[in-house]
Formats: C-alpha cells, structure tokens, sequence
C-alpha cells in the first residue's frame, strides 16, 4: 500500500483535487481509502456524493469505546473507503490533537489491515504544517510520498516551501519523502514556469500542471468530482493524467527548502518578466 | 546576632571554578551569575546575583510551576473558598493537601472545602473540542452540591495550550448565580520561569475580586493582617495564640487558616505584615496604594526573629499597654526557649547547614538554625527575585525581561471612597527617624556571613557537588531533593511540608524546630547507614538462557 498526503495553502483545491486524482485511480480498478484531516469534515464530499454523516471524533464522543469501523468508514466512488477524522468548532479546543488522536483510532481499528487489499490511502491536510497535530499524517511512517498543491500565486508558493520545511525535518527522521508539486492552475503568467522552476530548486518536480476550468465548479455543485459528473470532459483526462504520474511516480526526494529571499527572485524572474 | 565571617575547606570561588567547567558554555556564563560568595560591603551592600531567569533546559531544577504557586500556595490554604482545577486529573489530585497546609473551622458546622480535591478531570475528548462547557457543568455540580461563597477556577496547562478561557465561564456562573463570587485563575503551569509567576497571579486575582467585597471590620483596637504565611504544620495557629497573647487583633491571614469574609474585608485592618515577601508584597504594596494601609516585612521564624516583629507590631500602634503586654507575653514565652537552647546549643554547635528553599524560607530559616550554633554555609532560593536576595534597594535596577512582562502588572489606584492612609506623613517622618523602617526588606545577604555561598535556583548537580565539597551535617530543601540527600547519610529537613511535624514558626515552633534538628544531626541512623555501593561498587550478574 502506498501512503500519500496531500498538503497545500488553504483554499488551494487539495480536496477537489484529492478526490478527483481518487476517482480517476479507482476508475482504474485500484483500491483506496481517503481520510479527511480537516475539522471541517469536507474532504470526501465528492466521493460520496454528499457530506459523511459521522466523523471518527463524534463518533468516539458518542459512542465511546464501543467503535466499530464500519461507523466512520462509507463506501464512496467505485469502492472508495472514506473517513474524516472531522474535529472542534471554529476557535475551541485542539484540532491538531483531533486528528493525531482520530488517526491512531483508525490504526487501532484496522482500518488499513491487509484484508482491505489498498493500493492507495490518501491523507488530505487542512492547509499548512501549523502544528504538531497538522504533521501527524507525515509522522511515524504513516504517509510516505507526499504532494503538495499550488499554483503561480505568491502564498501558494511560500506555503509549499513552508510544507518543504517540515517534511525536511521529518524526512530526516522517519521514511517520508515529497513526491512533487500539483500545480492546480490560477492563470498567472509563465505559472507552469513558475512551479517547474520552483520544483527545480526544492530538489522535485511539478508532477502534473492542472488546467483550470469552471467544469469542476459545476461538478462540485452536483457533489460530484468530474470524473464521476463528465467523463469524457477534456479535465477529466487531465485528472486521469495526473493519476498515471502518481501512480508511476518514482522521484522521492528530501526538499531543499528555500530562504526567503531566493523564492521573491523566482518571482521576480517569471511574474513581472513582461 | 552578629555574625562571624565563614571559611569554607574548599574556598566558594574554587567551588565555583570547578562547578562552572563542567557546564557547557554558554549555561556556564549564566550560571556564573546566579553562585556568588556572599561579601557584606559598607552599607550593608552585598554583590549583585542573577534570579529569576529561565533554568537551562535539561538542568534538574528544584523549581516547581505557576499552577503550584497559584493554587498550591497562595490560594491553596484558605478553607471556604471552592477550588476547581481545571485540567487533567494530575494537577488536582498532587496539590491536594500535600503542602500540609492545615486549617481549623471553628465548629464542626463551619464550612471546610480542604479535605476536597475538584477537577474537572479533562479528557482527550474535552482537549480536542474544548473544556469549556465541562467547566460550567463542573461549577453547576459544585454548586449544586455546596452552594459555596465563593469559587476558584484554576487553569492548568493544556486548558492554556486549547485556549479555553475561565474568565469567560466565570463570569457566565456569576450571572447565573449571582450570589457566589465566581473568578478564574490563568495560572497555567508554563507561565514564567517559576512558581513565582502563580503567586503574582494569585495576588492580582485576590485583590480585584475579593479584597474589598465587604466593608464589616473585625472588633478589635489593634487589627492586622499578616500576608504570605502559609499555616505549614500549623505554623498559623501558633502566630494567632501569640497575637492574642500581645494583644493583638489577627484580622486574616494570607493565607494560613483562613476564610473568604477575612480576605473580603482585609482592607478595614489597619497594618500589613509581610511574612515571605516573595510570594505576596505585590498584594501588600497595592493595599497601601488603594486603601492606605502601611505594610512592613517581619520574620516568625525563630524565637528572636519572633519577638523583634511582635515588638515592632506594638510600637506601630504606639500604645504603651499594648507595648507592655506584648513584652510580657514575650518575656514569658523566652523562658521555655531559652531553657531549651541552653540544652540544644552545645549539641548543634558549629554544625554546618545548607539551606535550598522557598522564596523566603531559606533565608528565615538561617536565623532559627543560628539560634542553636548551626552556621549555613550555603542557602538560595527556587524562584525568589534579587530583592529577595540583595534587599528591596535594588527594585529600580531590576531589568525586567519578557517572561516577567508576560505576567499582568495591576495599575492601582487610590480608592474614591475607602482610601485612608492609616499614618499620618508626620507620624511617619517621626517614625522613620526614631529608626523604624516601613515598606522594606533588606533580603537575605546581608543577614549571611561573609564567605558563605548563595546559590540561585540550585540544582541536583549542584546539590550533589555541594555535599561532596562540604560535607554539611544537615540539608533543608524539599521533596525533590530528600531522598538524593538521605542517601548519602545526610540528615535532611523537609521546609515545604516540614516531613508530617511542625509548627516551626513562633515559640513553641522554635522548640520544635532545635529538638527536630538535634535528633537529626545527632542521630546515629545516619551513620550506620551504608548504602550497597560503598561496600561493593560493582554488581556483577549473569544471564541464563
């Protein structure tokens, strides 16, 4: 089984992208499981064509030590298992400790037992590293490749480098390892440039540059991702496309974060260049 | 007492020398400025020490946290105020009574909360959502279980770490029982470098929420409160039987056996005493400037010590019966005492003493030990300031750095209504020139002999080393270091919880004290003592398949 995570800006597409790469490999016959790392609860939306109704921390609040898997796991996609770790209110509690306690619950479960045959499990990350909790997914050797989503714009950038960093710190521990950037398009000059570049100098590559297009708008209005809503739409095959590159991905590095001033010459070379 | 010059076997600066070549450098450098070998100047000047700093991480400190000084010491003692801790069930549960602080309802009726520990017991669940509606329906139960007077919230670490705020619950119990004074304590371990944040905290609290709350005075001609005595193994019910013996009027306590009405209207006493300056002259100095009460330091440890303060609390109130009962009363006491230091003397005499206590303690202590010829050669504080150490001259000079700033400093103000300054300037200048010093401490140094070593927030390392290098007969320190030293063969006193004896403070807790330490220091247990390594250094074993 491989063990991805995905983490980028907020805002960023990590969910949607998430979940279209997931629906391109299940399409494709692969076994995944996606667990949702955001209190909001919203990461496998598209997957199930509707919000799941219980996260693992509600469902340990309400029924305690009597679990079952079956509880926080839905069957999703084309047999996509899915979970969110889900997590507090805005501005209460601790949602970094939420999702370092619901992964180990998770783990206690057997919920990535070998009976399951997973080719795939995705973590999808609520934004930035910002705590010990947000890094649980790249701890112990529980995600081992991870991708980062962004695009041309300024905080998309410096948040991927940010990411860089603390990958860097845990990839020196333990197992982890970045498997590249997904450039999620915003239509910013030179931007496949722009993150090539970038990726060159963190020691990685961009793995596939997403177009962007208002289909996948649509599709997220129909709680649906677009290879579930469009099939045959030309952004269909460019998830299908970035599925493949992840699937035979090879290139695992340790990133080589960059100073400050180095990722504002990156945009002084590409951004106002015209 | 004067006191005579020390000379140490190994000279503090060769001790210091080879303390300081073990650390790595940069923990050295700081180091270097909290072990200075103490060398009294002209005008009772002494050399400047480094206090109340950060200890070194991986250093075994002796300190303890700002949830501990909070609600362990401050707080802690008084009987009939709730106390809630908010937090996982360690914190609650370690600070329950293990202080030995004692208290004493008047009848059985009267309200005792002591014997309670409350927490709010958080679980994983509580940290990932928040704590906060557990607090409330913890303060419900509380309530519904107690109906107290008033409530105490006590926020521990990770309540801090999630952000639950406990002023907010409390003001929302306030509202929903308006006849119970609810307040919050943000008193989260990590606050500061030492338990001194906590008791800064506490003082702020008390004095803006309770203090005040009601204006009914105690009966009584000559009433004082005596702030920063803790009542240890019953050293508060030995002060209150020798007030009463001088005649005076014991308004409350802060906080040894005491009770919310005391605290409320302890701004109608007519002076403060400061009894461990360390731990409550923030609230001293801010009932001067509310309600005009004058505050002065005074020591109840040691029988000398004791009279010299009784005595000065009489001339304050410049009442020639009162005088005169408070120096027979005295004078009677010292008969007992002395009787029992004419025995004791001889046995103690020149034994030496290391003292590592409190932010007061091992400086009161001193004076008790001398009383019996047991020098110090070496004291320090956990987390005492340097006016602590060097007198309270020193507080302009005072660089206060960021982990101080963290700690909220109340801007008082004189009361509209309830200001009165109890001294008129007049009476005051007059006083000031018969020699009578109000508002001031002079610290330990100057009362320490030349030679000796003071040591800031001391450390196992060090303690170890110290033993090593002197040899000392007896060891004052806490819980953390008693066993350390016990196992060496060195007698050993606690000074936080006094080891299940007490009082030590007064004239009886003076005799208890010289017939504790004589059976200490002359007992022969220590000596027969051999631990398994001084007869074979080496355990050999085997491992049998």
């Amino acid at each position: 089984m491989r063990k991805i995570a995905i983490y980028g800006k907020g805002g960023i597409g990590k969910s949607t992208t998430t979940q279209n790469t997931v629906a391109a490999l299940a399409e494709s016959g692969k076994n995944i499981m996606v667990v949702g790392c955001d209190p909001k609860a919203d990461s496998t939306r598209l997957l199930l064509n509707g919000l799941a109704q219980k996260t693992v921390l509600d469902t340990l609040r309400l029924e305690g030590e009597d679990l079952d898997l079956d509880d926080v796991v839905k069957v999703g996609f084309k047999g996509t298992r899915c979970v969110e770790s889900g997590g507090p209110e805005p501005g209460v509690g601790c949602a970094g400790r939420g999702i370092i306690t619901s992964i180990n619950l998770l783990e206690q479960l057997g919920a990535f037992d070998a009976s399951y045959n997973l080719d795939f499990t995705f973590y999808d990350v609520l934004g930035d590293v910002v705590c010990g909790g947000f890094a649980m997914p790249i701890r112990d050797g529980k995600a081992e490749e991870i991708y980062i989503v962004c695009s041309g714009e300024m905080m998309a950038m410096y948040a991927a480098n940010n990411i860089c960093k603390g990958i860097r710190k845990f990839a020196e521990a333990g197992t982890v390892r970045l498997g590249g950037l997904i450039c999620n398009s915003r239509k910013v000059d030179r931007e496949a440039e722009l993150i090539e570049s970038l990726a060159a100098k963190l020691g990685t590559q961009m793995i596939h540059f997403v177009p962007r297009d208002n289909l996948v708008q649509r599709a997220e209005i129909n709680k649906k991702t677009v290879i579930d809503y469009d099939p045959t739409a030309p952004q269909a095959d460019e998830y299908r496309k970035l599925a493949a590159a992840i699937s035979n991905n090879t290139k695992f590095v340790i990133p080589n974060p960059l100073e400050i001033q180095e990722l504002e010459a990156l945009l002084m070379e590409f951004g106002i260049a015209d | 007492m004067s006191i005579k010059d020390i000379e140490l076997p190994v000279p503090g600066e060769q001790f210091k020398l080879e303390i300081l070549e073990n650390y790595p450098p940069k923990v050295g450098k700081k180091r270097q400025k909290q072990i200075v070998i103490n060398q009294i100047g002209a005008d009772d000047s002494v050399p400047e020490i480094l206090a109340n700093t950060r200890t070194a991480p991986g250093i075994i400190s002796m300190r303890g946290c700002a949830y501990a000084g909070c609600k362990g010491v401050v707080l802690g003692p008084t009987r009939d105020i709730l106390q809630i801790t908010h937090g996982p069930i360690g914190c609650g549960f370690y600070s329950w009574l293990t202080r030995r602080n004692k208290t004493r309802p008047k009848t059985l009726a009267d309200t005792n909360y002591m014997t309670y520990a409350l927490s709010t017991d958080l679980q994983e669940d509580e940290i990932v959502f928040g704590g906060e509606k557990k607090l409330m329906a913890a303060i419900d139960e509380a309530v519904a279980l107690f109906h107290p007077r008033a409530i105490g919230i006590f926020a521990t670490c990770p309540v801090g770490l999630i952000g639950d705020d406990v002023h907010a619950v409390a003001r929302a119990a306030e509202e929903k029982y308006p006849d119970i004074n609810i307040f919050g304590f943000s008193c989260e371990g990590y606050k500061g470098v030492s338990q001194s944040a906590g008791h800064h905290i506490a003082n702020n609290k008390v004095f803006t929420d309770v203090v005040g709350q009601l204006d009914t005075p105690k009966e009584g001609k000559f009433r004082l409160n005596i702030l920063g005595e803790y009542n240890i193994g019953g050293d508060a019910f030995e002060i209150e039987r020798i007030a009463e013996g001088c005649g005076v009027t014991l308004h409350s306590t802060f906080s040894g056996n005491s009770v919310y009405d005391e605290f409320a209207s302890a701004h109608t006493a007519d002076l403060n005493v400061v009894m461990c300056h360390r731990s409550i002259n923030y609230l001293a100095e801010m009932m001067e400037t509310k309600y005009g009460i004058p505050w002065f330091k005074v020591n109840l440890v040691g029988a000398a010590a004791t009279a010299k303060s009784f005595r000065k609390i009489a001339s304050f109130f410049d009442d020639a019966a009162l005088l005169k009962q408070t120096n027979d009363f005295i004078d009677k006491e010292l008969v007992e005492v002395e009787k029992v230091q004419a025995i004791l003397r001889p046995r103690c005499e020149g034994k030496k003493a290391l003292l590592f206590v409190g932010g007061s303690r091992a400086h009161h202590y001193q004076e008790l030990l001398r009383e019996i010829g047991v020098e110090t050669i070496a004291a320090g504080y956990e987390f005492a300031h340097r006016d602590d150490y060097e007198g309270r001259q020193v507080l302009p000079n005072i660089i206060v750095d960021a982990d101080s700033r963290n700690i909220e400093e109340l801007t008082v103000t004189a009361d509209e209504t309830r200001y009165n300054p109890r001294l008129t300037p007049e009476r005051q200048a007059s006083m000031e020139a018969a020699g009578f010093t109000m508002n001031d401490y002079r610290g330990m140094m100057p009362e320490m002999a030349n030679g000796s070593l003071v040591i800031d927030d001391c450390n196992q390392y060090e303690m170890e080393k110290l033993i090593e290098y002197y040899k000392p007969d007896l060891v004052c320190a806490g819980v953390k270091e008693k066993y350390v030293v016990q196992k060496q063969g060195i007698p050993m006193k606690q000074l936080h919880s006094y080891d299940y004896m007490g009082p030590f403070a007064g004239f009886v807790g003076a005799v208890n004290f010289y017939k504790e330490i004589d059976r200490l220091i002359n007992s022969s247990a220590f000596r027969f003592t051999k631990a398994p390594w001084d007869e074979s250094p080496e355990l050999s074993a085997t491992y049998n398949n």
